[in-house]
């Protein structure tokens, strides 16, 4: 596994609070990367880093070797909590969009045969995530789950380098949470992506990642709440899952079995992870 | 029954709500004949309120018969210089809120130089700044274009600019990883987003622009539904007035309807909640 995603020596500072200090991270390509913490412990400005949102203060950030630039490009998708989708394009439009504004400059559109090309591949993408039969519906019409199955299919049609998750299933219900954690796994290993994955549930946290971070601050100053930023306080691979992984997936593949995400939960415990 | 939430059958209370709104309609009309028939009762030569017969009678030379001196069918002729009129001014203040206020919404930079300058011009009187209208444009038909584009585009823009602003910064955080340019996402996201929200301001400003058109028409015009029922005022002519005014009513009516119905059918995403 090559290096994909780096952050060097990387702070942030808002004014005079230091939100995030002294963060070094490689992330393997194919990794599944959960980050959990308290809240305020600069988790989304993590994200915000990756995505492009925000510059570092100090440090680097590099993508594939390339210095990362601080704007959003395609090279990086994202799901968010919530408005993840188009409320004014139906389906297929959502899933073609990112299609058209490479392909269409001037107009974001396609016609034609072009459009034809287009709506194949974002049919065959929802497919992937099982909203085949809910291409014509506008978001509004559709659950939660099915919203997020959508942000998905639209982030994954650009075959992004590096998938960037906030909290994507933090709003489902529990029955429909799993079901996406069972959809997300398969996508992950079927397209071989790369994931950084924001959430405040330990358990998702281990049951989908193949390593888990835990962001805090790892010394305060009760007089200055802003003078010490977080850093990243765990960092556990999750070793024995990724055998299993690579394990399950030959099998899978040998027999086609249907895979049950449930029977290989990781048993790590980890009794540490309040404020100090 | 609950005299909340009664809108869980929805195919059969249309027609039921349909006829519940008629009522008051209904009863005022009846109340209005009430008193002009005592009225009238009492004195023949009664004008306050007309019975019906009188606003046909004097309704029928204007909207069956040319105008001596013009040789125009006045009624048709005041229709559509007042419709002209205000279809101008609502298509010149939907043009630029449209394309002042996306670029207000979208563009910081945009909003931070003209932003104060359209608050400035949105509070000023637009009735004041009439004579000024006068001055430049002379008494025709700019002026009162004018009148109506001052009186409403500057509500129009700050709507549609501030709708714009408060859009979900998740969504255009995910277009632009699509690969979205600026161009772009002010064509395929801003714009579409824009415009349901841009029909329903024209639809509150329609009752403002007419206002407008009508101040306009009263004050310096020779044709115009404004016009006429000020010049037939001088004669308490309210046969004329009344049906002019319910007339004022239809039309207002209907071009609010088909602004509500255009944008159903052509945005229904946006009108999810309210079907």
């Amino acid at each position: 596994m090559s290096g994909c995603l780096s952050l060097r020596n990387v702070w942030v500072e808002y004014g005079d609070t230091i939100v995030l200090e002294r963060v070094n991270l490689d992330i393997d390509e194919g990794a599944f990367v959960s980050v959990v913490g308290p809240s305020g412990a600069g988790k989304s400005t993590l994200l915000r880093l990756v995505l492009g949102q925000d510059a570092p203060t100090r440090g680097a950030i590099t993508l594939d070797g390339q210095p990362l630039e601080p704007k959003c490009t395609p090279d990086r998708g994202v799901v968010f909590q919530r408005y993840s989708v188009f409320s004014h394009l139906t389906v297929l439009g959502n899933t073609i969009f990112g299609l058209e504004c490479e392909a269409a400059p001037l107009t974001g559109r396609l016609f034609g045969a072009a459009r034809k090309r287009a709506a194949d591949r974002a049919h065959e993408m929802l497919e992937a995530v099982g909203l085949a039969e809910a291409a014509h519906l506008y978001p509004a019409q559709m659950s939660g789950g099915m919203q997020q199955r959508l942000a998905i299919a639209q982030a994954l049609i650009k075959r992004p380098r590096i998938l960037l998750l906030d909290e994507p299933f933090g709003a489902l219900d529990p029955g429909i949470r799993s079901d996406m954690h069972t959809l997300i796994t398969r996508l992950w290993r079927e397209y071989s992506l790369t994931i950084l994955m924001v959430t405040h549930d330990i358990q998702e946290a281990f049951s989908l990642g193949t390593r888990v971070l835990t962001l805090d601050k790892s010394r305060t100053d009760p007089h200055a709440p802003g003078r010490f930023g977080a850093t990243i306080v765990y960092d556990l691979s999750l070793e024995r899952r990724l055998a299993q992984e690579a394990e399950l997936a030959a099998k899978a593949q040998s027999e086609g079995l249907p895979e049950d995400m449930h029977s290989r939960q990781p048993s790590i415990t980890i009794d540490k992870i309040d404020n100090n | 029954m609950s005299w909340l939430a009664s809108s869980g059958l929805r195919t059969s209370t249309k027609g039921r709500n349909l006829a519940l709104g008629l009522v008051p309609i209904f009863v005022l009309i009846i109340l209005y004949l009430i008193i002009a028939a005592d009225r009238n009762a009492i004195n023949p030569a009664e004008k306050i309120t007309p019975l019906p017969g009188a606003m046909l009678e004097a309704m029928w030379g204007l909207v069956f018969e040319k105008d001596q001196l013009s040789g125009r069918y006045l009624f048709w002729a005041d229709t559509f210089a007042s419709l002209r009129r205000l279809g101008l001014g609502l298509a010149i203040s939907t043009l630029s809120a449209l394309v002042v206020g996306l670029l207000l919404g979208v563009l910081p930079l945009f909003r931070a130089t003209f932003g104060m300058t359209v608050t400035s011009i949105a509070v000023v009187p637009p009735i004041a700044l009439l004579p000024i209208l006068f001055i430049v444009f002379g008494l025709g038909e700019t002026a009162k274009v004018a009148l109506i584009v001052i009186g409403i585009a500057p509500f129009m823009v700050r709507d549609l600019a501030s709708h714009i602003a408060q859009l979900p910064r998740e969504q255009i955080i995910k277009a632009q990883t699509l690969g979205a340019s600026t161009w772009q996402l002010m064509l395929r996201f801003a714009l579409p987003q824009a415009m349901p929200r841009l029909i329903q301001s024209v639809r509150l400003s329609l009752g403002p622009a007419w206002v407008f058109l009508i101040s306009a028409e009263a004050i310096a015009s020779d044709i115009g539904l404004g016009y006429r029922i000020f010049l037939v005022r001088r004669y308490l002519a309210m046969d004329v007035i009344l049906p002019y005014v319910v007339w004022i009513a239809v039309l207002a009516a209907l071009i609010d309807w088909a602004l509500s119905s255009a944008s159903k059918r052509l945005y229904p995403w946006a009108h999810e909640a309210d079907r």
